[in-house]
């Protein structure tokens, strides 16, 4: 027992105490930057990007395809497309994760996320999230168990995984929805009680990501049912998810 | 052997020169061989032909033996080579889903990764005999899939895994639009490992040659990724066992691992650092030396938790003698990766199939004294972590040789024509095998990918035999498989 006291106090706390305005490495690719005077027109970009989500004219990024892999900024020789580390990259409607030059991250973190009061009154204190991978390639499900570690210690917030639909407040929807996993998810979802909300996380979810041609997918689940919220990411880091999920559901702080 | 012909890992061979043997030869071949298949997969070879390619390995001479039959439209059946063989029963029900070439006396031809809705479960009868049904959707945030355990009491008699939930179609889409992007998200938690293979097929058709330092700095992310995913299922497993501190401190020590590769490559999984021609990241010294840093904290943290857990008798009498597979089970199903050497069989392709650097960096495999349970698994991690770390820091000590080198060179080349390539990486779970092949006007017409998962799923049906089926949690955490690299 002495070790395991030792180790213990080896570790120090780890938590991240202020989750909001955590410290982002200045390596990490998040928000899009760009600089369109920049753009000699060469298009490269378009032809590495895996999933299209890059336009031109203007210079467009939409994070709901994009997987952050920066191909585009590697061979933009004329520096016209970067990535910020800013990691909060949630919205609630499907066109605000669509950024065009102009478009900065004071703006975005105020308008991306519309709070709704039946939420806030109802799940600002606790909400319990049944996760379903339909598809997803274990990197969003990797990150989303490490909103749970030592480090991000998501149940501090009230909110948590749970292992059943019945027990939850909403469901989280991770990879690109297989045919194959169709009927599961829709099941998972009926047996969910009402009220509950819907989250896609990751660029698979939202689009198809790189697999959005695929022909082994059935994503009408999305047409049939209302979606909540959106976090962008391939993967989504844990920052980005407990950001998103604390401003849909408490709002921004005064 | 004019009826093989052998290649090595990442070496382009030409498609004439694979043999095409009559069916019943190949197979009287293949059982005489006695060696391990890591690829057995059909090609539409037109006008309803099949052509059948089979890649065995030879993991003492390291080398790998490839040959192939052709079916004809009227040929619809062949006498199965798993009868004999056990090893092969995922790879000829998988070709028989393909193609519909029926391996005659296969033991359990089901269906691998479609048609769930036929599937036909094994079924037990008798006194306090039961079923438990699982999935796909699990309790955990983990991927989907259906088991079926038969119980006897509380004890499983035997375990039903049913997969494909993930099925997204990953080998036609490489066709369509291969891209390193698209490797990566094949199994998200084998990132390097499934990039690097990708990359060495598309630069052995290509015979493009990348540089020493692009190479360093590939391997040195293998070993990194080992180590993060290796410390995380240390602390899976030990969540698992509801010891709380392990779950806790190798939570916090993998996030160190991650967060230096997020220093790497922007990306916590290493995305976007590995691509065909080399590598998108340089490693400035600056970094070398607080990678290195890092790591002996790493080392000394995993090192101190995991002595202290395994003085722990709570711990070990959980760990012990749970879910075991022997030597021999191991070697018959075609075990593979860090599950066979936690079983006593000793497959690495870093070793078996290596690379000029093993021998210039002095890296040896290191004994293992397995019993195949879940504590072998357990430890066989905790031996790697050490050995990789290891292996890290000599590789970047050697990285300033090369510091003048390029870490990219141009992709721009077509395809050689009527090529086939094999290539193995020895992800952190076993060996990932990509496999490419490109016609006679030089354009990719197959792209096979087997995952380790394919050949270990069995072992842990293997595993929870005679267990209790509380104990399945913790039998399936030390094994930790891939749905989406099976299911692809």
């Amino acid at each position: 027992m002495f070790d395991t006291l030792k180790s213990r106090i080896f570790q120090g706390q780890q938590f991240i105490k202020d989750i909001e305005r955590a410290p982002m490495r200045e390596q990490f690719r998040g928000f899009p930057k760009f600089c369109g005077a920049n753009c000699n027109a060469c298009e490269k970009c378009l032809d590495v990007c895996p999933t299209g989500a890059l336009s031109l004219y203007p210079l467009t990024i939409d994070m709901g395809k994009c997987t952050f892999c920066g191909a585009c900024k590697n061979v933009c020789k004329a520096g016209a497309i970067d990535f910020s580390n800013y990691y909060k990259l949630s919205a609630t409607k499907r066109e605000s994760l669509i950024i065009t030059e102009g478009v900065q991250e004071a703006d975005f973190e105020r308008t991306a996320i519309e709070v709704r009061a039946e939420i806030t009154s109802m799940f600002s204190r606790s909400l319990k999230l049944r996760q379903v991978s339909a598809g997803g390639c274990n990197g969003c499900e990797m990150e989303l168990n490490a909103c749970s570690n030592a480090n991000f210690d998501m149940g501090r917030f009230g909110i948590d995984f749970v292992a059943s639909p019945r027990h939850a407040d909403g469901i989280v929807i991770t990879g690109p929805i297989t045919e194959n996993m169709a009927y599961a998810l829709e099941d998972c979802y009926k047996s969910t009680p009402e009220p509950k909300i819907v989250i896609l996380c990751g660029a698979c979810a939202i689009s198809g990501g790189v697999f959005q041609k695929s022909t082994k997918l059935n994503r009408e689940f999305l047409e049939k049912y209302p979606i909540d919220l959106y976090i962008a990411g391939c993967p989504v880091h844990p920052l980005t998810f407990i950001n998103g999920v604390l401003g849909f559901i408490r709002g921004k702080k005064k | 052997m004019k009826n093989w012909i052998k290649t090595k890992n990442n070496e382009r061979l030409d498609l004439a020169l694979i043999p095409v043997l009559p069916v019943y030869e190949l197979r009287e071949e293949i059982i005489e061989l006695k060696k391990r298949p890591i690829a057995f997969f059909g090609k539409d070879w037109g006008k309803g032909y099949v052509r059948l390619f089979v890649v065995l390995a030879d993991d003492e001479q390291g080398e790998l033996l490839v040959s192939s039959t052709i079916f004809d439209a009227t040929m619809r059946e062949y006498e199965s080579i798993t009868q004999v063989i056990p090893a092969f029963h995922m790879f000829e029900r998988e070709f028989y889903e393909q193609f519909g070439i029926k391996p005659l006396n296969h033991p359990w031809l089901k269906p691998v990764r479609h048609k769930q809705n036929d599937y036909e479960f094994f079924e037990m009868e008798g006194e306090e005999v039961h079923e438990v049904a699982v999935g796909p959707i699990h309790a955990g945030v983990i991927e989907p899939g259906h088991f079926r355990f038969m119980c006897h009491g509380e004890s499983v008699y035997h375990l039903e895994i049913m997969l494909g939930y993930q099925n997204r179609g990953v080998e036609n889409l490489m066709l369509e639009a291969p891209s390193n992007q698209l490797a990566e998200s094949i199994a998200g938690d084998s990132v390097i490992a499934y990039n690097t293979a990708y990359s060495q097929v598309m630069e052995a058709l290509r015979e493009i040659k990348i540089s020493n330092k692009a190479e360093l700095i590939r391997k040195a992310a293998l070993e990194m990724e080992r180590i993060a995913i290796h410390i995380g299922d240390m602390g899976a497993i030990s969540g698992d066992i509801a010891y709380s501190m392990g779950a806790a401190v190798f939570g916090v020590t993998r996030t160190l691992v991650i967060n230096t590769l997020l220093e790497w490559s922007g990306s916590r999984f290493a995305r976007g650092l590995v691509t065909v021609g080399g590598v998108n990241f340089d490693l400035p010294q600056s970094l070398i030396k607080s990678t290195l840093k890092t790591l002996d904290k790493v080392e000394t943290d995993v090192v101190r938790m995991t002595k202290t857990m395994l003085k722990n008798s709570t711990v070990m009498s959980r760990l012990e003698k749970t879910g075991t597979v022997s030597a021999e089970r191991a070697e018959e199903i075609g075990l593979v990766g860090m599950a066979a050497r936690a079983s006593g069989y000793p497959l690495d392709s870093r070793f078996d199939f290596q690379d000029k650097w093993v021998a210039e960096l002095e890296l040896k495999q290191k004994k293992f004294k397995a019993k195949g349970d879940v504590n072998s698994r357990f430890k066989i991690r905790y031996k790697e972590i050490k050995q990789s770390i290891s292996m890290v820091r000599k590789i970047l000590a050697k990285l300033e040789e090369f510091a003048n080198e390029e870490i990219l060179t141009s992709s721009c080349v077509a395809y050689k024509k009527d090529s086939f390539v094999v290539s193995i990486v020895e992800g952190w779970r076993g060996e990932v095998v990509h496999v490419g092949m490109t016609d006679g006007f030089g354009n990719l017409s197959c792209y096979k990918i087997k995952d380790p998962s394919f050949n270990n799923w069995y072992g842990l049906a293997l595993a929870v035999r005679n267990n209790g089926i509380s104990d399945f949690p913790l039998c399936n955490k030390s094994f930790n498989l891939s749905y989406a690299g099976f299911d692809l």
